[in-house]
This record gives C-alpha cells, structure tokens and sequence, in this order.
C-alpha cells in the first residue's frame, strides 16, 4: 500500500494514526515514531513491555535442497551451527568485505527465513537472485504479504503466555518455532532488537492489525505500550546494537564494525572471505568506539570527529542522550589509537569541540533471557 | 489536532515566535514546533552580549531523535537567556509560549520575515497537509 507521495505503508497505517502517532519517513516507508513519547515509550520497553510494527523489515525465504550451501556462500556466520527452531545475527559482505547488510536467519527445519532491512530489501533480493546462480535454490522475497510485530520487555514472555501455548512463550534465546498466537497462525521468535528479552512475530499480513489489536488489549494492565521507530532507535543504540546505514555500510567492514565474531573464516569459502581473511590479518586502521560526552553537547549521527590536536579523524555514526543512562553518549569511527575506553577527542557540534571520552561498549548490558 | 498561535506574536517559517516590545523581543519556539520535536531535552543557549543577523543561527533544541536549530527571527543582540531551560528543557513542552521562551534580544535596525498568527497557522496547515 502507499499515497501518492510514493511512501509506502503497513497493513497497521490506519490504526497508528488512530493512536495519535506521528508518522515520519523511514527508508521509504511511512512510519510511526512515536506515539506517547520516545522516552515513555523506551522505559515502557526497559521496565515492562513495547509493542512495535516493524511490517516494513524485508523477509526472505530459502527453500531448496541447497538452501544451506547457498546462505554458507552468502553470508558470513556459520548457518551450518543454526541448528532447526534456531536463528542467528548474519552478514552479507561484498568481495572486498563491505556490509551489504545485516540479517537474522531463521532455521524453520524445512526452509530458512531470512529477514533483512527494510530499506536495503530489493537491493538484498536482488544480490541474494544473483548469488544463487549454480545452487538449487528458490529464494522468495514475501516481504509484502508478511505482517511482522515486535513484542520487547521483561513483561513480554507473561504477555505471550497469555495468547499462545506455553511452548512458545518457553523458547529458548534464539529460539523460533510455528505456532499459534490469538488465534492466528504465527512464526515466534525469542529476538528482538532493544537490549531486552522479548519475541518477534511473523504472520500473514492480513492477520497483523488483529494481532496488533489483541495484544495491545492484553498488555492493557501491564504496562504494555505501542512504541515508534524512535524508541526503536534509542533501546538499540543503548545496547550498541548497529544500525544499517550508520554503524554498518557497504564502505565498513566487520573487523572495524567490531563485528568480527559474525565472521567465520574456518567454515569453508564464502562471499567476501579472502578480503575479510586479510583484512583481520593485517589488523584494521579505525575501529566503532563507543564514547560519553565530557563536555555540554549531543553528538549526532555524521558529526565529525578530531583528535586533541584539531586534526579530523573520523565520524559519529549515531548519538543521543541515552533515556536509561541519563548521558549523552554516541558511537563512531576513530583511529585505533583512540578506540581505548578512556581516550578523548572532539566532537564537533554546531562548529564547537566538544570533549568526548571513550567508553565501555555496550552502554546498557542487555537483559536477555539465556 | 489545532496547535496554538498566539494572537499577538509574530512568527516565522522556521517555527519560532518573536514578541516584540520597543526595542526589546523575547523569542521561543512555537507549540507546533515542540510538538514535531517530542520531549526536549536540551536546549544550547548562546551567550549573553553574542549579536546575530536576522535568520542567524543562535542556538538548538535537541530531542531524543534530533537537534534542530534555532534562527532569530531579527537582527538583534543576546541580552538574557532563559536558564531555567539548562536544567528544565520540558518547559519548551509544557508552555513554549511562557516559561519556555529561549532568549530576549535588543532588536537591531533591518528586516526579518514575519509572520501573523493567522499566516503562520495557515503555513502550519500546508505542513501537515501537503
């Protein structure tokens, strides 16, 4: 679905503007960023619970006597080690080692779901076509009839309980099964992307606004909150969880992404590993440091960095005052030199330098259920 | 939703009022401006005696989300910042066109492109729906 300003929309647009969201622009889709507030909306997520549409993310199947294979050629983690009503984080790389994107791959036993940023999706599917020449492979982009929602909190798994079978409310971290939830016929997941325990749904996208509805009526009681991108952002950018387009981009690495445990050079050849081999051999030249505004002032995503003598040396990938934390913390690219917790430089705001420190990554230790 | 436009203010296409009186004006941002930003939580307030040129940038209000600018309505000269703003950035929130306002200037002579209550509310609605 989309208006006429070419943005696109989910099957739950309507029911978004009829709780007071504000809707934004988010790699081509109109989004709800926030409904009570970022802030209420992150500590609803931290202390209870958050509902959130991500229906724009892009889902992918793999089906095929060489789905395996053909996701060993593709990415960099081990699929090999997801073993079936498993999932796990994953890297596209180009040859020379860039992030075409990142992933979460789910082992559905007979087939492989592959989910995938909603902005980067037709680029993903079409690399993903054209990486599949050779393997017997079918590779199905069904982002447009899959509704996907995004259950996060400590009160989650208690709210899940109540409207689907205590198998499912009992996976395990990285768990994912079918199931049915409300009613509806669901993929549940134990992942998310907020630091917190909590589940992703997938079902059919004509089912979602009533998945949306029920569960926001059973979470009523119990602090459970519909919330927007924004609270999205700021709930991973506290647990350091990259955000495509900013940590990670077709120009970074892995090794530099502080990404490097994704990367299994021993699991036999893939998309990109020679480069990536290199590359961690010869050590990388910048690294994503975490850092904690010294002095008065919020680094933002592409404000430049210099070192103590003036000289630029890098950039801010993402920055904000941290809801949880109480500090206005951020993350970029600085000389390896400058990557040790304790070490200053500048960030420049609003043509000012502004003292910042590094710091311990990440700056919220997540919460999950292990 | 209908934002508030005080009658007797000014206002601009960047969102902020100016209340003129003599040659002094106090300046802030507008309820819609405070709406669209979400919770204020930091507002960088230019020092006391800076001077700027009509549209200057002379500070920002930061959300969670992003940092927005502040342009001074007219050319004028920083004589008080609201300090209360340094540890209540929500006042922005809570009353923009009261506890919240940002700086009082002494207005220097030259042209600023001002709006009336009535222009601005109409400019507000071309926003929200194009």
């Amino acid at each position: 679905m989309s208006d006429r300003s070419g943005l696109r929309r989910t099957p739950l647009y309507e029911r978004h503007l009829a709780l007071g969201a504000r809707m934004v622009e988010f790699g081509g889709w109109e989004m709800p960023v926030q409904y009570s507030g970022i802030i209420d909306e992150h500590r609803a997520v931290r202390e209870a619970a958050g509902l959130f549409d991500i229906s724009h993310m892009g889902e992918v199947e793999v089906r095929g006597p060489d789905a395996l294979p053909f996701l060993q050629h593709l990415v960099t983690y081990d699929v090999a080690a997801i073993q079936p009503g498993q999932s796990n984080y994953a890297l596209m790389c180009l040859p020379n080692g860039g992030i075409i994107d990142d992933t979460f791959i789910y082992n559905l036993g007979d087939h492989y779901l592959v989910v995938v940023n909603a902005a980067n999706t037709p680029k993903d599917v079409a690399w993903m076509h054209e990486c599949a020449k050779g393997f017997d492979v079918i590779v199905v982009d069904v982002s447009e009839r899959t509704g996907m929602l995004a259950l996060q909190g400590p009160a989650a798994e208690a709210l899940l309980a109540q409207v689907a079978g205590a198998d499912l409310a009992a996976l395990p971290f990285h768990g994912v099964a079918r199931g049915i939830v409300s009613g509806i016929p669901a993929i549940v997941a134990r992942t998310g992307y907020t630091g917190e325990d909590g589940f992703e749904l997938f079902v059919a996208a004509d089912d979602v606004g009533r998945l949306w509805d029920e569960l926001l009526h059973i979470g009523r009681n119990a602090g459970l909150k519909p919330c927007g991108l924004g609270a999205r952002d700021s709930l991973r950018f506290e647990a350091c969880l990259a955000l495509y387009g900013h940590e990670i981009t077709e120009e970074t690495n892995p090794y530099e992404a502080r990404l490097g445990w994704v990367v299994k050079l021993d699991k036999g050849d893939f998309i990109g590993r020679d480069a990536l081999q290199r590359i961690k051999q010869e050590g990388v030249q910048r690294r994503l440091t975490g850092f904690e505004m010294v002095g008065r002032g919020i680094a933002r995503s592409e404000y430049e960095i210099r070192d103590l003598e003036g000289t630029p040396v890098g950039r801010v990938t993402s920055g904000m005052p941290s809801p949880t934390l109480g500090k206005n913390l951020g993350m970029g690219y600085v000389p390896v030199a400058l990557s040790t917790e304790g070490s200053e430089f500048d960030v420049v705001v609003r043509d000012r330098p502004v003292r910042a420190r590094a710091v311990k990554m990440p700056f919220y230790r997540p919460r999950y259920k292990k | 939703m209908a934002f508030k436009t005080p009658a007797d203010l000014q206002y601009t296409k960047t969102h902020e009022w100016i209340r003129i009186e003599g040659d002094e004006a106090t300046v802030g941002i507008t309820d819609y401006a405070q709406d669209a930003l979400g919770d204020v939580v930091y507002v960088d307030l230019p020092q006391v005696g800076a001077r700027f040129e009509a549209d200057g940038v002379f500070g920002a209000v930061e959300s969670v989300k992003a940092a927005s600018d502040l342009y001074l309505p007219v050319a004028g000269e920083i004589i008080a910042v609201n300090e209360a703003l340094v540890s209540n950035p929500e006042l922005i929130n809570k009353d923009p066109y009261g506890e919240g306002w940002i700086v009082k200037i002494r207005v220097a002579p030259g042209v600023g492109a001002l709006m009336s209550a009535e222009a601005y509310a109409a400019f507000v609605d071309t926003i929200k729906h194009p």
